[in-house]
């Protein structure tokens, strides 16, 4: 069993002071804390290597170049894609899905072709489809959700025609937290020869991934969500679709040659990498999931479920709490409201307690109006929260209750 | 009372109390006190935009003074909303034009908003400004 402290210690802005308090911050689906070791990473390239990548004849260039190909090769490794050509480096889950809802609907949507997303999708898998299908007079599906955040196979069968060209659905849900039938979904539309994008932003800090397993044909995450720094993201594709697809942004290292009459994109996977990548944050990334594979990916899902079940025991015996989003398998996220009290209120009450949460819609929107609210609360969790962190935001809730009724 | 006598005697209402808990429960207080907007005007037209909790905000003008109704779904941006209306609601187009509302910060109001929330407090502060800014045109252009 890890040693909570221990981890705890790790991560230097836990032990910090709000409004005089000490910090409980469940706010981790948003973005999660740094350990040191991200921290001493990126202070480490902009101290002693930082240099432009894949152009010096330098040698600070080639420390640099050589870092940042070897954070590629531990990208690789953490998500057991095939090869380093399919993972490209993004500005995160946003940019990466942007880049295939581009690439990929310039060679292979058309008038008329549809695209599935699912109901509980965030704002960033549903906004670059729209614009695509503007573009394109494609047409957006959606999988249908029941009540509790579940999505519904049977509805998603019956979306699935000879017309769809893509399927991108999450992993796990950012604003109820459900994790999502995937493999089922995956299986299904390649039954029908039809590729599909993983939004990972919710699931790669909660277990194992493993892309060649899943079977997915694009998988996508950002950093600053699974402990690493911010403005670094990941695109993973298969070399298969990643051949086929014309990059998305043109500019430097992207090209083998470049005249006014004729450019040559370069191979994979700096095809996919115009102008200068956010390099130290790459290797910072490759700091934060190598701390992960030490901790043990199994290991923190694992306190990570005891960490929910607490949370969602302790919150369900206030009389008045209402969590969003039942299911079977859920990540440590919990979204609530307290029966006559306004998510912002209680929001701004907990911060004053020093309880970081979300209060909102979550970027999304059409979640909340599927369930005809306005927004919840929402607390994330992750594995470096403790039980009293959990009891402090029960405690929290019942002031809330106190101060509004 | 003039605007600056009001904005006043908020930021001593305020000042007796150090805990931010306590600010808070007599900003809940404030809202309880909130004059009751027509139910009619909790329309689209009069919901202003950037808060994170619905705010409706209704102007009538009596050709001297303006006067502010609002509602809102959460209370403590009604308490908020309340003090807004407390110090501008009754003042001339002018006055609420040129009123620098400097008991926001007195009362620790925007440091202890985070930007997002407090664009909530401004676009409440640009909207009465605005209605103010409109009236007074109308005036001065029957006038001439």
């Amino acid at each position: 069993m890890a040693d909570i402290s221990k981890i705890r210690s790790d991560f230097p802005i836990l032990s910090e002071k709000v409004y005089g308090k000490d910090l409980v911050y469940l706010d981790n689906g948003a973005t999660t804390q740094k350990p040191q070791v991200v921290i001493d990473t990126l202070n480490e390239v902009l101290t002693k290597y930082n240099a432009n990548i894949h152009r010096g004849v330098h040698h600070l260039s080639d420390v640099a170049s050589e870092a940042y190909e070897q954070a590629r090769e531990t990208v690789r490794a953490f998500i057991n894609a095939a090869s380093t050509d399919e993972i490209i480096f993004t500005s995160g889950t946003t940019a990466s899905i942007n880049n295939i809802a581009f690439s990929f609907g310039e060679r292979f949507i058309g008038s008329g072709d549809e695209i599935i997303i699912s109901a509980l999708e965030h704002h960033a898998n549903i906004v670059p489809w729209q614009m695509l299908c503007e573009r394109k007079g494609s047409v957006l599906k959606v999988i249908p959700m029941d009540d509790n955040g579940n999505l519904l196979i049977d509805g998603y069968r019956r979306l699935l025609n000879p017309s769809t060209r893509i399927v991108a659905v999450t992993q796990a849900s950012n604003s109820l937290g459900i994790v999502t039938p995937i493999d089922e979904i995956i299986e299904e539309a390649h039954s029908h020869g039809i590729p599909v994008l993983v939004d990972g932003a919710q699931g790669i800090q909660h277990g194992v991934v493993d892309v060649r397993a899943m079977d997915c044909d694009f998988y996508v995450f950002s950093g600053h969500k699974v402990y690493g720094p911010t403005g670094i993201g990941v695109l993973y594709g298969r070399r298969k679709f990643l051949d086929q697809i014309p990059p998305w942004q043109g500019g430097g290292d992207m090209v083998k040659s470049v005249t006014f009459a004729k450019t040559v994109y370069n191979d994979l996977p700096f095809k996919f990498e115009a102008g200068t990548t956010n390099f130290p944050a790459a290797i910072g990334l490759a700091a934060a999931l190598r701390y992960l594979d030490e901790t043990g990916r199994e290991e923190v899902a694992a306190i990570e479920g005891g960490l929910l079940d607490y949370a969602t025991g302790r919150l369900l015996a206030i009389k008045g709490v209402r969590i969003y989003g039942t299911g079977k398998r859920k990540i440590p996220v919990i979204s609530f409201l307290i029966d006559g009290i306004h998510q912002y209120d209680a929001g701004m009450i907990l911060d004053k307690m020093g309880i970081a949460v979300r209060t909102g819609t979550h970027c999304a929107q059409p979640v909340m109006d599927r369930l005809g609210i306005d927004g919840t609360i929402r607390a994330s969790l992750c594995f470096y929260n403790t039980r009293d962190e959990i009891d402090r935001l029960a405690e929290g809730i019942q002031k809330v209750i106190e101060m509004f009724s | 009372m003039t605007i600056n006598e009001i904005q006043e005697s908020i930021a001593e209402e305020f000042s007796q109390f150090d805990d931010w808990m306590q600010r808070y429960e007599l900003l809940i207080d404030q809202g309880r006190e909130l004059p009751a907007i027509n139910p009619e005007k909790k329309v689209k037209d009069y919901l202003i935009e950037g808060c994170q909790s619905k705010v409706w905000l209704y102007p009538e003008f009596d050709g001297k003074v303006i006067r502010f109704t609002a509602d809102s779904d959460a209370i403590i941006t009604r308490g908020i909303v309340s003090l807004l209306i407390r110090v501008l609601s009754g003042h001339t187009p002018k006055e609420i034009m040129e009123a620098d509302l400097y008991f926001i910060d007195k009362i620790g109001l925007r440091q202890n908003l985070s930007p997002t929330r407090s664009n909530g407090l401004l676009s409440m502060v640009k909207q009465m400004k605005l209605y103010a800014i409109a009236y007074d045109a109308r005036e001065s252009a029957r006038e001439e």
